[in-house]
């Protein structure tokens, strides 16, 4: 799932720096990720996970790094069968 | 019926604050407006209206109690706006200016010893505070800046290109943003208080407007340097979506409500005296100003509720609250609603009062109203806001 999420940053968060070699805890939001792509990178996982962020959900931690938007992405997707 | 009625007393947190808007009002109606045409034709700033706040100790409104402030609800603080700025609104728009300021530094720089001991010097000397978040080349966007800030033996340094700093050069301090460092990306700010004695700035340009013009907001380029506590220690992000733009959203309606306000009051003056000369007959403007005290109460509401519902979730809702999609949203609905309601309800009320309102040595003349109206829909560009809101809308679903 984690490098599905860098390919989504590499093509949508506009990171200043390569999202493939980024720590999965780097602050994305140091990286450069303004909060224009930020909306584009959540629109990007909500389709490549079919998933929806509820609104709670929508705010700028959850998005900070790698690990956070898997932790999330886990959570939302939790007790789906395969 | 002998039966005692107890006696209504309202908290002690609320008496203060009611003198201090009957304080104000006194403010805006003998200072403000009677200087009001001055400040406009000179673009000059007015100094005796900010004279007079400061006497009131309103510098320090949204100080924290504990420092000495008033700690005033930012409810309180709008209703000041909106009353100074039916008076004048350049005075007005440099109170809100100022309290936008205040409000970042007293919610977000406590954990810093440096800002601490500020905002009592605040609350002491009743300092002006001016804001530099405009910069060449960033093309308007508050979240991107070019400058970075350099730390270094406890000290920061940074220079900065600032398109418009408003009162600049009345103000004693300033607070700017800034990259966090000159290599971060450019949405990685900081906010950096810059005291009066670590700054000089150099005047690049005029300050010749349409309207607000006693806001005096030309563009300068800033030298600073300063002990590294003045940087406030939260990202400039939070900052911006938690504190700054709410509270800038609300006050500046607020002040927009007092224009829109005084332009109807003349027109309700001007009807009023229309009628006293046909006694028996309602004049045809009447009606009119029918339909410009509707819309002036569709914008009150709005405002009103909007800054309540602000209030309460800054004073008691978590950083969830305040950073979900759903406030920001209401922010920006807010500031583009009262934006475009201003500027139409002080072009009804110039056809209420036709002539005697187009003239500008007329009692009701409403030049000034007009003029200083059209600043609200580009201070942040009404378009750039839209945008944000339609991305936003993108990925917000409904409860």
């Amino acid at each position: 799932m984690i490098s599905e999420i860098r390919q989504i940053l590499k093509e949508h968060g506009r990171l200043a720096t390569d999202a493939t070699t980024l720590a999965d805890d780097a602050d994305l939001y140091q990286a450069g990720m303004t909060s224009h792509a930020s909306v584009n990178v959540m629109l990007a996982l909500e389709g490549h996970f079919d998933v929806e962020f509820p609104d709670a959900m929508l705010k700028r931690g959850v998005f900070a790094s790698i690990a956070s938007i898997r932790e999330a992405i886990e959570m939302l997707t939790a007790g789906r069968t395969a | 019926m002998t039966a005692a009625t107890p006696v209504k007393v309202a908290p002690p947190s609320a008496a203060p604050a009611a003198n201090s808007i009957d304080a104000v009002r006194r403010i805006a109606k003998d200072i403000a407006r009677p200087n009001a045409a001055d400040v406009d034709q000179k673009a000059r700033f007015p100094e005796e209206t900010i004279a007079a706040l400061k006497e009131l100790k309103l510098m320090s409104a949204l100080v924290p109690a504990d420092l000495g402030g008033a700690a005033l609800g930012f409810g309180e603080v709008a209703t000041m706006c909106e009353t100074l700025a039916a008076g004048c609104a350049s005075s007005g728009m440099v109170f809100a200016m100022h309290q936008i300021q205040v409000a970042c530094i007293a919610r977000h720089g406590l954990s810093s010893p440096g800002l601490v001991k500020y905002l009592r010097e605040v609350v002491e000397k009743q300092y002006l505070i001016a804001s530099v978040t405009s910069e060449v080349g960033v093309g308007g966007e508050m979240r991107t800046s070019i400058a970075g800030v350099t730390r270094e033996g406890g000290r920061y340094a940074v220079n900065k290109d600032a398109t418009t700093v408003s009162y600049c050069e009345h103000a004693d301090d300033l607070l700017l943003t800034a990259r966090r460092a000159p290599e971060a990306p450019p949405s990685d700010q900081v906010l950096v208080l810059l005291k009066k004695g670590d700054y000089r700035v150099e005047k690049t340009g005029a300050w010749d407007t349409m309207g607000m013009r006693g806001t005096c907001s030309p563009s300068f380029k800033v030298f600073a340097q300063g002990p590294e506590d003045h940087v406030l220690p939260v990202p400039f992000a939070d900052i911006a979506s938690h504190t700054m733009v709410p509270v800038s959203h609300v006050l500046w309606a607020s002040v927009w409500l007092g224009i829109a306000s005084s332009a109807v009051s003349n027109a309700r003056a001007f009807v009023r005296q229309q009628a006293r000369a046909k006694p028996g007959t309602v004049p045809p403007t009447a009606v009119r100003l029918a339909e410009v005290s509707s819309l002036l109460q569709t914008m009150r509401t709005n405002v009103h509720d909007v800054v309540s519902e602000a209030e309460d979730l800054m004073t008691h809702g978590g950083t969830d609250a305040l950073s979900s999609i759903s406030f920001a949203l209401k922010m920006n609905n807010l500031k583009v609603a009262a934006s475009q309601l201003v500027v139409q309800i002080v072009n009804q009320t110039l056809l209420i009062c036709g002539i005697m309102g187009y003239k500008n040595d007329s009692p009701y003349a409403l030049g000034r109203h007009l003029r200083d109206a059209h600043s609200a829909a580009l201070m942040v560009g009404n378009d750039r806001i839209l945008a944000t809101n339609a991305s936003l809308l993108l990925v917000l679903k409904e409860d």
